[in-house]
């Protein structure tokens, strides 16, 4: 018998028991909702504000990827420093990561919005930089606040994940004669990566679940079109149910993707 | 609900925004961030305080039902029949993948909508939500899923032997439950559970969208009168910092509480 169709028995029994009577009931009921909820809920408003829709999607996921990179970048750093940096490094460093994760996103997005965004105005060679036509938009604010969290959040699963890495392969490292450089670039980042995956994937869900707070400083995600039909309809709960489903989708391909990208990883570690 | 024109600085014509900033200087110059913040009320301190009682008063109270849904749901979870454990399963799902923002928007309007609807098939009058107790149940809900997660692991960590002497001994279900199943999880629950109070208290934040207020929205009230903006938003960062070291000393103690008497495998 060849691999593929052990393979296929193998999925197939796994269906089967996956698809237990009760669930089949379940299954049932949940369809009936779904039918329910487009036969008898306002779905009329949607070809309106279709358009507006692709874009906050579009926005909500450009907003995320950009996020996450960035953040990830300042995060390596930042954990790296608390294991092994200098002292004045690396105090700065752990009291980043204490005030960003001790205060509330709302409230951050909101202070370098209104706060810094009130100051800025009062110096004069801000107003005249090439900068301003920028910090006059909501947008730099939130991809600055959104950054900084994800990069505290994961500064400190990265501190962990660079303490973790064992100490016997970085000496084997330099005796072997790599240069500093070379043995952070070839075995402490790439090991500590593989450790903080799992812990990667969480924090880009809860990263995901933050972007709506965006839409508090007027950009306009898909939160924020959700909310526009509200308001301009007073249709309540057909916006905000598929705002959910929308959210669904996305977690649920987030999720699926980095479990491709964790199977690709030897599990032989330490 | 959202920033409408006269809490956001940046928004209008330029000339309209100039007014608005010089304004602001004037403001700020006027009073120095200590006049703002005093405690009586020229200053906006006693709001700020107010705010931060409000907050830790749900965030309490949703941690709370949390603990409770938590240990239900953990309970329905391991022991559960089929049918409960795949709709525990789903709410767990559910409320992990959707925002707290939205969750908060839908149950909030769903909870009073389906309440008012009960009490009008019932004949009584339609009652107004008192927005403290929603914002509990509402954010009480959603930390249930969490803490469901973090109570059936801790569960799961007891060691079998413990539970199994338990049932040798003759305990009736509710008795293993409360003397060895619950002490004998906390110490495995408290690093989750206390992750989830720290949540607990920032996701209050999140309830000023809904207007409550609670810190976050008397914070951006002060502000959006006074035009400090600066001072007011940093002001309510250090008290939401402290609470959350202040929270940090405390688990510290309870942590070393719950493990006491037990072998320390590790240090």
């Amino acid at each position: 018998m060849s691999a593929r169709s052990a393979d296929l028995i193998d999925a197939g029994a796994r269906a089967s028991l996956w698809l237990q009577p009760h669930r089949l009931v379940l299954i049932a009921i949940g369809l009936a909702l779904v039918v329910c909820a487009a036969v008898f809920m306002r779905w009329d408003w949607l070809p309106d504000y279709y358009d507006l829709a692709l874009q906050g999607i579009w926005r909500t996921i450009w907003i995320l990827a950009v996020t996450c990179v960035l953040g990830f970048m300042l995060a390596v750093p930042i954990g790296f420093v608390q294991v092994t940096g200098p002292r004045w490094l690396s105090l700065p460093a752990y009291w980043f990561c204490t005030v960003i994760r001790g205060t509330p996103l709302l409230l951050q997005l909101w202070f370098l919005y209104y706060g810094l965004g009130s100051l800025f105005p009062q110096f004069p060679w801000i107003r005249e930089s090439f900068l301003w036509p920028y910090l006059r938009q909501a947008w730099p604010y939130a991809i600055l606040s959104l950054t900084l969290s994800y990069a505290a959040y994961e500064g400190e699963v990265m501190r962990g994940a660079f303490a973790g890495v064992a100490r016997g392969q970085l000496e084997t490292a330099r005796a072997f004669g790599m240069s500093r450089w070379k043995v952070f670039r070839r075995i402490w980042l790439p090991q500590a990566i593989y450790r903080a995956l799992p812990t990667l994937a969480g924090e880009t869900v809860l990263q995901l679940k933050a972007t709506p707070l965006v839409a508090t400083i007027t950009v306009v995600d898909i939160y924020a079109v959700a909310s526009r039909v509200r308001q301009s309809t007073f249709i309540v709960y057909e916006p905000l149910l598929l705002l959910a489903v929308i959210y669904l989708c996305i977690t649920g391909i987030l999720v699926l993707a980095f479990r491709k990208l964790e199977a690709r990883i030897p599990n032989r570690l330490g | 609900m959202r920033g409408s024109g006269a809490q956001n600085p940046k928004r209008g014509s330029a000339e309209h925004d100039g007014d608005r900033h010089i304004e602001a200087l004037i403001h700020l110059a006027q009073a120095s961030a200590f006049d703002l913040l005093a405690l009586s009320p020229p200053g906006w301190g006693g709001n700020l305080l107010r705010g931060l009682m409000n907050s830790v008063l749900i965030a309490v109270g949703a941690f709370s039902i949390g603990i409770l849904i938590g240990i239900g749901g953990a309970f329905g979870k391991l022991y559960g029949g089929p049918v409960t454990r795949d709709l525990l399963e789903l709410y767990t799902t559910l409320v992990r993948a959707i925002p707290e923002l939205v969750l908060i928007l839908l149950l909030y309007f769903a909870g009073t909508d389906l309440i008012n609807r009960l009490l009008e098939a019932l004949g009584y009058q339609r009652i107004d939500i008192n927005g403290l107790v929603a914002g509990i149940c509402v954010l009480g809900i959603v930390q249930g899923a969490y803490s469901t997660e973090v109570i059936r692991g801790a569960i799961l960590a007891i060691p079998q032997g413990q539970i199994e002497a338990a049932r040798a001994y003759g305990m009736s279900p509710g008795l293993m439950l409360r003397r060895i199943t619950l002490p004998a999880m906390l110490p495995f629950a408290i690093p989750g559970l206390a992750n989830l109070w720290l949540i607990a208290t920032k996701d209050t934040a999140l309830l000023a969208i809904v207007g409550f207020n609670e810190l976050t929205q008397e914070t951006r009230t002060a502000a959006s009168t006074t035009k400090a903006y600066f001072t007011f938003f940093l002001a309510a960062g250090a008290l939401y910092l402290l609470l959350t070291l202040f929270s940090n000393v405390i688990i510290a103690r309870v942590e070393r509480w719950a493990r006491r008497g037990m072998y320390m495998e590790t240090h």
